[in-house]
């Protein structure tokens, strides 16, 4: 049984994102206790720095597919890279970020190698030299574990759930560099950036959300000064998105985002199930609500009875006060 | 233009769950069953590209005959024929399963110029198996789109992505999977109620798509399924404004060590 785990390492902008480091640090925390091996695969804007990055995370091998071709990403070549590497180094297990490039791409992956593929998976065991894979399902309501029948094991990894291992610069890495045919009949043609948003949802540690409590949209400005003052991306409930308060790529909860940071502020948002679907695996929730009864108090740790529009301003004021005397 | 729109017939999200004697499992009876959220989005596009370009609009399900109720919705909405796919070697698939079935499924029905699912089945919520199906397809694939924009042959799709907004060049035939964001789904009128009581509503069999329970073994097992740990119960902040602030933001960073 072969002990190397390969890692899927997306790379945006020239920067691997976050998600990234979480898989190659979960699956060296998993080399380690069966010393076995992590390989890291590279596509499209792979450099040097992006592979000590990964080097000082645990891979023992990072494999750079370069090509001109696949500086835009598409699922075919970026799947038949990842392929190839499955080729080359015959791992027992393929982690890739359940980010949106992971979800595009680890179908593919797991059609082209013939291997089981678990979704969004928030925790791993090792049995027997196989992994047991815990997800949500059910809009979080259920917690299911999985194991593979197939001898690849494909996971995606939930953002913002696995701890980073402590970056080291003595971990020796051999860094290579690969071929794939590049063809692709869907590709990424152009990237715009969003303006103005300067926190990713799904990556961030602390986000701040809106709902109606909020009553009307030019309120939501509450949750931006909340946001800013406390460095959190912000998030809004279905209901003002549907409103077309925000856009819904603010949306967190079913048809919107899952995240997951460590602590997540409901403020007037009255935590409908759909809503809870996106956030209950948040590891400290806070909801400030009007309403002791509202379903949202259910899964927070601390809870804040009271009418948002003083408490949002004077935590804001609270916020700042704590941040600038800590810098 | 032929359009095949994949739905997944689901528990509502609002539905009392219970897990079976089994420990692997939601109890399946006493449910509501509708089309998966993100499957709506799929079935309105295809009847707005159908609109425009004209040509027709089949739905696919995999399920028992709860899925025939989704199907004449989706019918009901406008869509002009369905099939339900149905067969004992066709329960309890995994997504790759349901890949499988689907593909051959197509193949039967001739292909298609864009095959539209929804970004994720909301339940199991793998979002795996439009990916897979265009595997088994040999075809292109797009995951997410909140714009489509089709010109012949090609299309252009936009979805977003962390940070910002991927635009695509695609070449059709492709799938396309779709999510808000892309259109708002029209509600099926009384008049759509009626007509879709007329609609040609076929089914498909393990036999008629040449397919045997080998070829459907699950690459994926659950072993156990229960609900999450409770909470623990809140902590309410009493005193006014200003003193919950204050107190919140004492918690927040000596007690829970967050900020």
């Amino acid at each position: 049984m072969s002990n190397t785990i390969l890692t899927f390492a997306e790379i945006r902008g020239g920067a691997l994102r976050r998600p990234s480091l979480e898989a190659v640090s979960e699956a060296r925390r998993l080399a380690d206790v069966a010393s076995g091996r992590v390989v890291s695969v590279l596509v499209g804007e792979t450099n040097d720095t992006a592979a000590a990055t990964l080097a000082s995370h645990g891979a023992d091998k990072v494999i750079c597919f370069a090509a001109p071709a696949l500086s835009s990403y598409s699922s075919e070549s970026y799947a038949r890279a990842v392929a190839k590497a499955v080729e080359t180094e015959a791992p027992s297990a393929v982690f890739i970020p359940y980010t949106a490039m992971g979800k595009d791409l680890a179908p593919r992956l797991a059609f082209l190698t013939g291997g089981g593929l678990v979704s969004d998976c928030s925790s791993f065991e090792q049995k027997d030299g196989r992994l047991v894979a815990k997800r949500a399902q059910y809009s979080g309501r259920m917690i299911s574990t999985f194991a593979w029948t197939t001898k690849l094991q494909i996971a995606t990894l939930r953002p913002n759930v696995f701890a980073l291992t402590a970056a080291t610069t003595d971990r020796a890495c051999e860094v290579v560099q690969a071929e794939v045919d590049t063809g692709a009949r869907a590709r990424v043609r152009e990237f715009r950036a969003k303006e103005g948003v300067k926190k990713e949802l799904v990556e961030a540690q602390v986000i701040v959300s809106g709902g109606r409590g909020l009553k009307a949209a030019e309120h939501y400005k509450l949750i931006e000064d909340l946001g800013a003052a406390m460095g959190a991306a912000i998030g809004a409930s279905r209901a003002i998105v549907d409103d077309g308060w925000v856009s819904h790529s603010f949306q967190v909860g079913q048809t919107g985002k899952t995240v997951s940071p460590t602590l997540y502020i409901a403020c007037g948002i009255s935590g409908a199930i759909q809503h809870l679907a996106g956030m209950s695996s948040s590891r400290v929730i806070v909801a400030i609500n009007k309403d002791p009864e509202a379903p949202i108090f259910k899964v927070a740790n601390y809870g804040i009875v009271g009418d948002l529009f003083e408490v949002v301003p004077a935590l804001t004021a609270e916020a700042k006060a704590h941040f600038a005397s800590r810098s | 233009m032929k359009i095949i729109v994949c739905v997944k017939v689901v528990p509502d999200t609002a539905s009392r769950l219970k897990v079976a004697d089994d420990g692997k499992q939601i109890v399946q009876t006493d449910l509501t069953w509708i089309i998966s959220p993100y499957d709506e989005y799929a079935i309105e596009e295809g009847l707005k590209l159908r609109e425009k370009f004209t040509g027709e609009v089949i739905l696919l399900s995999i399920g028992p005959d709860r899925v025939v109720a989704g199907l004449r919705n989706g019918l009901a909405m406008g869509a002009d024929s369905a099939h339900q796919i149905h067969d004992p070697a066709f329960e309890n698939l995994d997504a790759a399963g349901r890949a499988t079935v689907l593909s051959a499924a197509i193949r039967h029905l001739g292909g298609a110029d864009l095959i539209l699912c929804g970004h994720q089945g909301s339940g199991e919520d793998d979002a795996q198996t439009a990916g897979l199906l265009a595997g088994a397809l040999d075809l292109p694939v797009v995951s997410m789109a909140i714009k489509l924009d089709i010109d012949g042959p090609a299309a252009v799709v936009e979805r977003e992505v962390e940070g910002g907004i991927e635009v695509w060049d695609v070449t059709l035939p492709a799938v396309i999977t779709t999510q808000k964001g892309l259109n708002t789904p029209r509600y099926a009128g009384l008049k759509g109620i009626m007509a879709a009581k007329k609609k040609p509503m076929g089914t498909l069999d393990a036999a008629a798509l040449g397919l045997s329970k080998d070829a459907l073994a699950a690459k994926t097992e659950r072993l156990t399924m229960a609900p999450p740990p409770d909470r623990p119960a809140v902590k309410l902040i009493p005193g006014d404004p200003a003193t919950q602030a204050k107190e919140l933001i004492r918690l927040l960073h000596e007690e829970a060590k967050v900020i």
